[in-house]
């Protein structure tokens, strides 16, 4: 296991990106919800519009979504200014803005399987709910939640782990700065360009390993919940 | 007796519900029957409070919609069982049971009640998705009757279901409605159910509710959307008088005059016989008349009654009203010839010979 031998600078590289991780697949889970049952029954026309700018990160390169960041969240642009005036830092090169870039990178990764699982998920249940005295809020989390718990680990997981391997966007946006920006990936990165196959091998190969671990742990809790379910 | 009463519109893109003013009398089982796509459904969901409707609802003295104010579902008070049960998917059936239970302040006991009665004790720990059709429909009724409502909904609870099982939940609802006392609206196409169960009527035709009656006199309309391919039926009631077969025959009382039927007819069906009341079903094609008493003839059970009226059918057919004694009405169909021969006209005194009775429980 001598690839577990890792630095201190190698650990706090991996603390971040759990950390980003955790924040990105957790925020997420709290506006990805509303948003994703919005375009599951909105009627409203605009439903192609926002699920196409939803769907974006899944297209464009991320250094493109990187950019536009960094202009619009560094000290020129109007968030960073504004936050400037307001007293506080831009978010350029800045863990707050890496996290912002986590969360619109991954967002399609977390709203498509919950707004499938809101768009498929039968109505009658939750009418009987109804007519049994449930009211929306004990509805929401005794049956709406548990119909779509599927859909809530998909979301959670392939966020986490669709995280854990960001690389473009915090290039771009947040640089290598040692416990503020530099997560795993860049690291890999930086020794890979001092030639540094050893190291680098040995963070590739904790991510490797990682992302499968949370992979397989996640296919097999998915089909024990479901079991009950089945048609 | 409560009352329902109600003028709701409920606008789809390809649809448009139009109830008028509704006042449904709330007693025993109203059958909501129309045909298929005629707006059953979303009478219903609009009366529940599922659907957006435009009008209002009162059930008694309690306002469920009046304008734009509307009472939400789950303040209404109702008890539904859907088409396909719409049990909780990720709840046992004793999970389903209790939620219930902890909405409506149920207790134990009455959970030990219904499944007693409903037969669902070796189910309690099995999931919905491996239960069968009618299985489902029990718990659902349960369920329903658990939250304990002032009116129960029932949406083609026995459409998806074969005939065999069918057969087995039929009386079974009627059992358990009548003991709960609970005024009941069942949503269905099928004539069959509507004669077997209601008591009252409410006809719908593409969106508007045509008229509400009595079964009774839903059938006694010469042509009732009640009849289908087999023509026009007519259902008695009667009371069984007697619980030992004789010959494997009971006697039924329909007012002062007897009629007999198959005992297996009714012992098979579960059923407490004796005083019940029954409903027998006897199809107009399968009464002969004639003018006195018959004998020497293998049928059994002959009914006097009198010519109520005659509407032509065709020009060689026609429809006999009957009624007997006891008020209740009898259609037969004969052909215009026989009907010049014997000489019928409305007020004669007849003999109705009737070739076979079907039993509902």
């Amino acid at each position: 296991m001598s690839f577990l031998h890792l630095t201190p600078d190698e650990w706090q590289s991996l603390w971040l990106t759990l950390k980003l991780a955790t924040y990105t697949s957790g925020i997420l889970l709290v506006i990805g919800m509303p948003l994703a049952w919005w375009l599951a029954f909105s009627r409203c026309r605009c439903v192609s519009l926002v699920s196409a700018v939803v769907a974006l990160p899944l297209v464009l390169p991320p250094a493109v979504l990187g950019f536009y960041l960094l202009i619009t969240l560094g000290p020129y642009g109007w968030v960073g200014e504004t936050l400037e005036a307001w007293g506080f830092h831009h978010l350029a090169f800045s863990f707050e803005g890496i996290l912002i870039g986590s969360i619109l990178y991954s967002l399609p990764f977390a709203v498509q399987p919950l707004r499938d699982a809101f768009a498929s998920m039968p109505q009658t249940p939750i009418q009987a709910a109804a007519s049994m005295g449930a009211s929306p809020l004990d509805r929401f989390f005794t049956v709406i939640l548990p119909l779509a718990r599927s859909g809530i680990l998909s979301a959670v997981v392939i966020a986490f782990a669709h995280t854990l391997g960001e690389f473009g966007v915090v290039i771009m946006l947040g640089g290598s700065i040692p416990g503020e920006t530099k997560v795993v990936s860049i690291a890999i990165y930086d020794y890979t360009q001092e030639l540094n196959y050893e190291a680098a091998h040995r963070l590739s190969a904790i991510l490797l390993i990682t992302s499968f671990l949370i992979l397989a742990l996640f296919y097999a809790i998915n089909r024990r919940l479901m079991a009950p379910m089945k048609p | 007796m409560t009352t329902l009463a109600f003028n709701l519109t409920v606008s789809l893109p390809d649809f448009e519900l139009q109830t008028g003013e509704v006042a449904l009398p709330l007693e025993g089982i109203t059958a909501i029957f129309g045909p298929s796509g005629c707006g059953k459904s979303t009478l219903m969901k609009a009366l529940a409070g599922l659907v957006p409707a435009q009008g209002s609802v009162a059930l008694g003295e309690t306002v469920w919609q009046s304008g734009r104010q509307s009472l939400p579902v789950h303040r209404r008070g109702i008890g539904m069982v859907f088409q396909d049960g719409g049990l909780l998917p990720h709840l046992s059936v004793e999970g389903n049971l209790d939620y219930a239970i902890n909405r409506s302040g149920g207790t134990q006991a009455d959970k030990a009640h219904w499944v007693e009665a409903l037969g669902l004790s070796p189910l309690l720990s099995q999931w919905p998705h491996t239960l069968s059709g009618g299985q489902k429909q029990r718990v659902a009724l349960a369920r329903a009757l658990l939250a304990k409502p002032k009116v129960l909904m029932l949406d083609e609870p026995m459409s998806a279901l074969d005939w065999q099982t069918k057969n087995q939940l039929l009386p079974l609802i009627k059992k358990v409605v009548k003991e709960a006392r609970i005024p009941t609206l069942l949503i269905t196409h099928s004539p069959d159910e509507v004669e077997r169960l209601a008591d009252w009527v409410l006809l719908m035709e593409r969106g508007r509710v045509q008229k509400v009656s009595t079964l009774q006199a839903a059938l006694s309309e010469p042509d009732s959307p009640l009849f289908d391919h087999q023509g026009a039926v007519s259902v008695l009631e009667g009371a069984v008088s007697q619980v030992e077969p004789t010959h494997g025959l009971l006697p039924v009382q329909v007012g002062d005059q007897s009629m007999w039927v198959l005992a297996e007819e009714i012992l098979s069906d579960e059923i407490d016989t004796v005083s019940a009341t029954i409903r027998l079903r006897v199809l107009a094609k399968e009464v002969t008349l004639a003018l006195s008493p018959p004998q020497g003839l293998s049928v059994l059970n002959v009914l006097q009654g009198e010519v109520e009226a005659m509407t032509p059918l065709s020009e060689h057919k026609v429809r006999i009203r009957i009624q007997l004694p006891d008020g209740q009405g009898l259609f037969a169909e004969v052909t215009a010839l026989s009907c010049e021969q014997l000489g019928l006209h409305k007020g004669m005194p007849i003999y109705a010979l009737i070739k076979s009775v079907g039993v509902m429980p």
